[in-house]
């Protein structure tokens, strides 16, 4: 049986959580999708895009110091090189496209540190599409270049001042904005969450990243990997990288959530391992919430991670055991940042080295439990570009003088 | 008085219901009550009480503001059937909106259970869909709670009809594609919504809601719905006055107003 069902839920999770007002829109993105997915013509523009102006398939790469460091064999699937420095670009290419078939001329994005939100616009950019990008207030002031960046790529960005005034409040009022302009406007969502159909669209659109891999390793090795680790916010790219490997029952999947402070101290991003089973922004999932059901404000110091939910087919893969989800706390991640700075010269996103951080936990556990050295991939889902600043505080190496301005990345 | 003995009473006096919203626990639980309160002697048939939640999509910035500053007061979900009880007690026709998420957590049929208890006869689900409210269907049934869904201008014929068909007590029709806030001027889709829901099932009664302000939107309304439901306007009343009673006294005139409205008084 292929997930999700018809009514687009992965068990008991994903589904529509939505007003009434946006099911004919869901609807017709879902067909549009079906049919896009059957046209070779869609499919040759998207593959085209991927390869041309991505810049894909992306690497995959044998990281030999950081595999002495570990005791692990790994290998690095490098979306860190793609256009715009994430796996995200295949999603929003994508969407944009969709878009254009769709006939709508204009498209809505919500972002939290801003990588989505680049990308969007770069994306709106090239399909010649109008694009508004949501962003909390806090978030437009700490990243004022990602504000800047979005702009030069003719993007108006609307910082959000209500509620926590973060990325779930941004998602919250990209939905506000979708209910009153759904004729005209095309919500292009960054992650493998929200109502149905985003989760199965944008799983499949950035599912490349393990199809890729998984044939390279196979080429490079003549075997499949031990395991796939990524890291874990909503989840694109954890899923994107998971997807192709599901069937192959031999393969373990580590995906690593933001632990933050630690799980046990509360202040963290874990939807799975610190969270529990609800409904958030149009689906059923694992979030971060109260007893009464009010979510509560996540923490990380990985931007791309700090959300309360998670997309519902990790949700799913968590509940039958085919995936495993561990929490990495900010220490760990910060740790691993370091690591592969200095064994491979790769400077990391504070996301991806979540995942690397995880492949340093489970790498002795693999080890006993094999009897020899495992091979795990590890999903490298973005460059450290933008964290220079976050990571230069962290680390102290920021001299007084050159202490950038709040919000300065580069 | 039942949902149904209340919009039968109003067609009997050739009027529409006037429902009137308020989140509670605004600005605190005993305001909010005394706001309710308020609301129902000055001419609200319907009061419907809105559970504060802190990612409420539907919800322009009135309702979001308002609903924030409950939470931060500390409003709990308990403390919302604690209202219900208190407003029903006065005779008042309480109806709940709620999203989905503070119910899953609760427990839904407890909550359809409690909500019973405290006296309110009907809740309204902007995020609940009847394709995902099979079991609230059930818990609502089992306690004899009505359950309101939404349409919209963009409902298809076929899903429209299925609405309706899943509702009981009343149906909300969103008058205009947007989120909750008073508007200048009523839809023009909402006259049309209000057909179509008329030809799929004759009988359900209707309530407008989105974007009704003042006692000349509430007629307006009144001429082709049977109920006319206010929000945003009256938290204003309070979000915006300088101290609570001034907020109650405005209040009360607003209720008024929409009152005489919605009995196709004069357009002041």
């Amino acid at each position: 049986m292929t997930f999700p069902d018809m009514a687009g839920h992965f068990g008991k999770y994903g589904g529509r959580f939505v007003p009434e007002a946006l099911v004919k829109a869901l609807d017709e993105l879902e067909r549009a999708y079906r049919e896009a997915k059957q046209d070779p013509v869609f499919q040759q523009r998207f593959d085209g895009l991927l390869k041309n102006y991505a810049g894909t398939p992306s690497l995959l790469y044998r990281a030999e110091r950081l595999s002495e460091a570990l005791g692990a064999e790994i290998w690095l699937k490098r979306e860190d090189l793609n256009h715009t420095g994430a796996h995200k670009v295949r999603n929003v290419l994508g969407q944009a496209l969709l878009a254009k078939r769709m006939g709508k001329p204009r498209v809505i994005a919500e972002t939290g540190a801003g990588q989505h939100g680049v990308a969007s616009a770069t994306a709106a950019a090239l399909l010649d599409l109008e694009c508004v990008v949501y962003m909390g207030a806090t978030d437009t002031e700490r990243q004022a270049l990602n504000v800047a960046r979005m702009r030069m790529l003719g993007a108006t960005v609307i910082p959000v001042t209500n509620g926590s005034q973060t990325l779930k409040d941004a998602l919250n009022e990209a939905l506000r904005d979708w209910v009153s302009t759904v004729e005209t406007t095309h919500y292009l969502l960054g992650t493998a969450a929200g109502p149905h159909p985003f989760p199965e669209i944008v799983r499949d659109f950035v599912g490349g990243i393990g199809v890729e891999a998984r044939e390279q390793i196979v080429g490079a090795t003549g075997q499949l990997p031990d395991a796939v680790a990524a890291c874990v916010g909503g989840g694109s790219n954890a899923i994107g990288i998971f997807h192709a490997f599901v069937p192959d029952e031999g393969v373990r999947l580590f995906g690593f959530e933001a632990g933050g402070d630690g799980v046990e101290t509360g202040r963290h991003a874990a939807s799975i391992t610190g969270g529990s089973v609800g409904v958030l922004h149009g689906n059923r999932t694992y979030l971060l919430q109260d007893e009464d059901g009010q979510t509560m404000e996540s923490h990380s110091i990985s931007a791309g991670l700090d959300y309360p939910g998670v997309g519902p087919e990790h949700a799913w893969l968590h509940d039958t055991g085919r995936a495993t989800y561990e929490p990495v706390t900010d220490a760990e991640a910060m740790a691993a940042f370091q690591l592969l700075c200095r064994t491979e010269g790769i400077i990391p996103a504070i996301e991806s080295a979540h995942a690397l951080a995880g492949a340093a936990k489970i790498a002795p556990r693999l080890a006993a439990e094999l009897g020899r050295t495992p091979t795990i991939l590890v999903n490298l889902s973005g460059r450290g570009d933008k964290d220079v600043h976050t990571a230069g505080a962290y680390f102290g190496i920021l001299d007084d003088n050159e202490v950038l301005v709040p919000g300065e990345q580069e | 008085m039942s949902i149904a003995e209340t919009f039968a009473k109003a067609k009997a006096e050739d009027r529409s219901v006037l429902v009137g919203c308020m989140p509670a626990g605004f600005p605190t639980v005993d305001d909010s009550i005394a706001s309710m309160v308020a609301m129902a002697e000055s001419g609200c048939d319907v009061i419907e009480v809105e559970l504060p939640y802190s990612d409420p999509v539907m919800d322009g910035p009135v309702i979001q503001k308002a609903s924030d500053i409950a939470l931060a007061n500390g409003v709990r979900s308990r403390d919302t059937l604690k209202i219900i009880e208190a407003v029903s007690r006065t005779g008042a026709t309480v109806v709940l909106m709620t999203y989905w998420n503070p119910i899953e957590k609760y427990g839904v049929d407890a909550w359809a259970r409690d909500l019973a208890a405290a006296g309110a006869t009907g809740m309204i689900t902007p995020d609940l869909i009847p394709d995902e409210g099979a079991e609230w269907i059930a818990a609502a049934d089992k306690h004899g709670i009505d359950r309101t869904f939404l349409v919209s201008p963009s409902s298809t014929d076929e899903r429209l009809a299925m609405t309706v068909a899943s509702c009981r007590g009343f149906v909300y029709a969103t008058a205009l594609m947007g989120v909750t806030g008073a508007r200048t001027s009523v839809s023009s889709q909402a006259p049309e919504l209000v057909e179509r829901i008329r030809r799929a099932d004759p009988h359900m009664p209707v309530g407008v809601g989105l974007g009704v302000g003042t006692g000349a939107q509430a007629a307006e309304v009144a001429a082709f719905a049977d109920g006319v439901i206010v929000g945003s306007a009256l938290i204003r009343c309070v979000l915006e006055a300088p101290d609570l009673a001034t907020g109650h006294d405005r209040l009360r005139a607003l209720s008024a107003e929409l009152a005489e409205g919605v009995r196709g008084g004069a357009p002041r």
